[in-house]
């Protein structure tokens, strides 16, 4: 029952935040709205969702992400620091990065973390789909920035979607 | 214009002050990092940091003159969402284009073919 009325849950419950941020205040009208449009645009947007995804621990999730702000700005420290070196002495490397997980979603947003912390890009995903190219901008030892990766983000994404 | 407490000045003013601080070394890296795919760096991870300054700022600003005001945290989401999305597609055609990098670059892909869009 409850499978049909919200099809995807946390959809609805982000749409439903969105809008009052929209907003930038919090009515009972506003919010009798925004709780009917986060029913019906899930329900009529789920036809087109060909990737499914189900998160499986909620507060992980903002484990996850509170994990990633902290990683987000210690990044920029990082980035800083090497722009601001007088020296041009940085060690680029295109890195294989192998995946653990599977599933689009999973993998996006692993791809999109390493994009957004320190000094790596995600550049592209080998063939088979099972490994990442990433470009470091300044790294020593290839080996441990994946191990790190892995054990920093890998672990966690694991654990949330149970890929 | 209202007038804000002291402490409300300090701390606005510092969070833009830090912003725009990213904010340049962001566009001073574009500039000074050796080849396309370390430039790619510099823009997309200090601008996070330059705009989310200028943000918190914005938000300190008017919930502290007038009401509580969180829907900059909306520029928050979209940059998150949409940075990470624009640097891989720069990084992607970087590499399908091989531009020149910096000779110190060390390539470590077990099997370059596969990560390119040439047919067998």
């Amino acid at each position: 029952m409850l499978n049909k009325v919200l099809p995807a849950p946390f959809l609805s419950l982000f749409l439903l935040v969105f809008w009052l941020l929209l907003q930038n205040t919090i009515s009972a009208g506003l919010l009798i709205l925004g709780v009917i449009l986060a029913i019906l645009i899930p329900l009529y947007t789920n036809r087109g969702r060909d990737f499914p995804a189900t998160i499986h621990r909620p507060f992980k999730v903002v484990e996850y992400f509170v994990l990633l702000l902290i990683d987000i700005l210690i990044s920029n420290l990082n980035i800083a620091a090497i722009i601001l070196m007088p020296s041009r002495k940085i060690k680029p490397a295109l890195i294989e990065y192998p995946l653990d997980i599977v599933g689009e979603v999973p993998i996006t947003v692993l791809a999109s973390t390493i994009s957004l912390t320190p000094g790596t890009i995600t550049a592209e995903i080998r063939r088979d789909g099972r490994a990442l190219l990433i470009h470091a901008l300044n790294v020593n030892d290839p080996e441990k920035l994946i191990e790190s990766i892995k054990q920093r983000y890998e672990m966690r994404l694991k654990e949330i979607f149970k890929c | 214009m209202t007038q804000l407490p002291s402490w409300a000045e300090w701390l606005v003013s510092s969070l833009i002050i830090i912003g725009a601080l990213f904010a340049l070394v962001g566009s001073i890296g574009l500039a000074r990092l050796p080849d396309f795919m370390a430039r790619l760096h510099a823009p997309t991870k200090s601008t996070t940091l330059g705009v989310g300054g200028v943000i918190l700022g914005s938000i300190v600003y008017f919930s502290v003159s007038s009401t509580l005001s969180f829907h900059e945290l909306l520029i928050t989401i979209f940059l998150f969402l949409t940075a990470p999305i624009s640097a891989h597609l720069l990084a992607k055609a970087g590499l399908h284009l091989e531009l020149r990098r910096v000779e110190n670059t060390r390539d470590l892909r077990g099997q370059p073919r596969q990560y390119s869009d040439e047919d067998d």
